[in-house]
């Protein structure tokens, strides 16, 4: 028997357990396949509710196990670390039907996936902005560290995840920015306030201090987020 | 043809590292001589993983025992994975690498699973030739474990030992020796756990393999155990080890707990039980 006639048969229940695979009495195999698929299902649903615990807090624990025996037979892992395991979640999401009403929970999973990319992100070493005049600086990009993950919403995905994960108040509507930052080792995401995402994303393409700052906007508060990323030591490098 | 220089892992007790346990294993590894990793768990960037090994590596003998490998795939070895083991074995060092008779992936996706296989002569020139491969690529000399089994294939022609002694002596890899997994196959597949230890080449065992499992039921309600590393070791399981011992002496013996993982008193419980097992024999 060729192994996808066997895999064919692990991920899809209603198919017949393979031919040429036997019990002692030499009878078809039946419900010792099953512990394959159990432990296929079983152990990809675990990765799942370990990477996606506000998902799961919002849409139920029953609800979630089910969700993910969908996903996981349409998404199979393509990598064999399981870590981060999922990226296909958020988009799933936004196309499967019964969670249609939770507009917001593709944003609140990509989220918890740029959490789980920020903890298993390479180390850096920040650097100060000492040394640089004000107008100098202006004319430098900065490389943000590669823990760094911002998430743009239409939704306020950072009210909704503390509500659900840190004990935060109820969510109020309006779009939220929220950038993933890791100083040592645990990541955390905090709120960007107005204009702040999009000064994050033009930094992220290389556009000078400077210019970011502009691509902030009238009433953007460019004090606040460079000092939230340099108490955060989010900045990795000082380029020309 | 190997590099002989990584050492070995000692004749003690070793656990499965959970990151839960890093404070207490640090201040007090107990009976636990050295730890064992699965090598996927450590192929991010960066982050707290790898700051853990680094400074469990300085302190412990380390073990690392790939899981998604698939040595039993029809497909070749994925090369970029390969890499990725090379890589780790590379700045770790460890003294043991190991891997299983199994496979896990088919045709890009990754099942997450140990899948098992019909023991047949054109199953022992493919996995022949992945170890090949995978012990070109490392360098070394790995060590392959016998699966635990739920079901039997009707293609199969040899025995798993017949098997797995074929594949030692193509390739030159030793063996690592799960006795619960033993266990587990026999009373699934109705066959006596003793012959199977009086028959395995113990010469050729770097490791052993110690954990727990539960207890469901197949069709008209055999016994079907499943190996769920989830539990404490079994009576029988303990009583195949010690079996094991006597006849082959002292190896390094890992206690396997990857499910519900308790506190870190009642795995070093366990593993001090091995401890005095191995403190019986030469």
């Amino acid at each position: 028997m060729s192994q996808a006639t066997f895999v064919a048969a692990l991920l899809d229940p209603a198919l017949a357990v393979p031919e040429g695979l036997l019990d002692p009495e030499g009878q078809p195999a039946g419900r010792r396949f099953d512990v394959y698929r159990n432990n296929v299902a079983g152990g990809l649903t675990k990765a799942l509710e370990a990477g996606f615990p506000a998902v799961r807090k919002l849409v139920g624990d029953q609800f979630f196990a089910a969700m993910a025996g969908v996903f996981l037979r349409a998404h199979p892992p393509q990598s064999r670390i399981l870590m981060l395991y999922g990226s296909e979640f958020p988009a799933f999401l936004g196309a499967f039907q019964p969670v249609a009403h939770l507009g917001y929970l593709p944003d609140v999973a990509r989220l918890e996936q740029a959490v789980r990319e920020s903890y298993h992100a390479a180390d850096h070493v920040a650097v100060p902005l000492a040394g640089l005049t004000p107008e100098a600086l202006l004319e430098r990009r900065l490389r943000l560290a590669p823990s760094a993950r911002l998430v743009r919403s239409r939704w306020p995905v950072h009210a909704i995840w503390a509500a659900n994960m840190a004990g935060g108040p109820a969510p109020v509507a309006g779009g939220q920015d929220v950038l993933v930052l890791r100083r040592g080792f645990d990541p955390e995401p905090h709120l960007l306030p107005f204009g702040g995402g999009d000064f994050v994303a033009a930094l992220g393409q290389g556009q000078t201090l400077g210019a970011a700052i502009d691509a902030g906007g009238d009433g953007f508060d460019a004090g606040a987020v460079l000092g939230l990323l340099l108490g955060q030591e989010a900045i990795a490098e000082v380029m020309e | 043809m190997f590099d002989l220089n990584e050492g070995a892992l000692p004749n003690r007790p070793g656990v499965g590292y959970k990151p839960q346990h890093f404070a207490a294993v640090m201040a007090d590894p107990g009976a636990v001589g050295w730890l064992e990793i699965h090598a996927e768990n450590y192929m991010g960037d960066g982050g707290r993983p790898l700051a853990q090994l680094r400074a469990l590596a300085e302190r412990f003998p380390l073990s690392v025992h790939g899981v998604g490998l698939s040595i039993g795939g029809e497909a070749p070895l994925d090369e970029d994975h390969l890499a990725r083991l090379k890589a780790l074995c590379g700045w770790l060092r460890p003294a043991s690498f190991s891997e299983h008779l199994a496979w896990s992936t088919h045709d890009g996706a990754f099942l997450n699973d140990l899948l098992p296989l019909p023991y047949t002569a054109a199953t022992v020139a493919r996995v022949a030739d992945h170890i090949d491969r995978l012990q070109e690529v490392l360098g070394r000399r790995m060590l392959l474990e016998n699966p635990s089994s739920y079901l039997a294939f009707a293609e199969t022609e040899m025995g798993e030992i017949a098997f797995l002694r074929d594949v030692a002596r193509r390739t030159g890899c030793g063996l690592l020796l799960d006795v619960n997994n033993v266990h587990v196959s026999a009373v699934n597949q109705r066959m006596e756990a003793e012959a199977y230890i009086d028959g395995f080449p113990l010469d050729l065992v770097g490791e052993i393999h110690l954990g727990g499992h539960h207890e469901d039921h197949a069709e008209g309600g055999a016994r079907l155990l499943i190996d769920s590393h989830s539990a404490p070791v079994d009576g029988p399981v303990w009583t195949l080890y010690a079996r094991t011992l006597a006849r082959g002496g002292a190896k390094p013996t890992l206690i396997e707990w990857d499910d519900d993982v308790p506190a870190w008193p009642v795995l070093e419980a366990e593993a001090a039980l091995a401890a005095r097992a191995l403190e019986g024999v030469a």
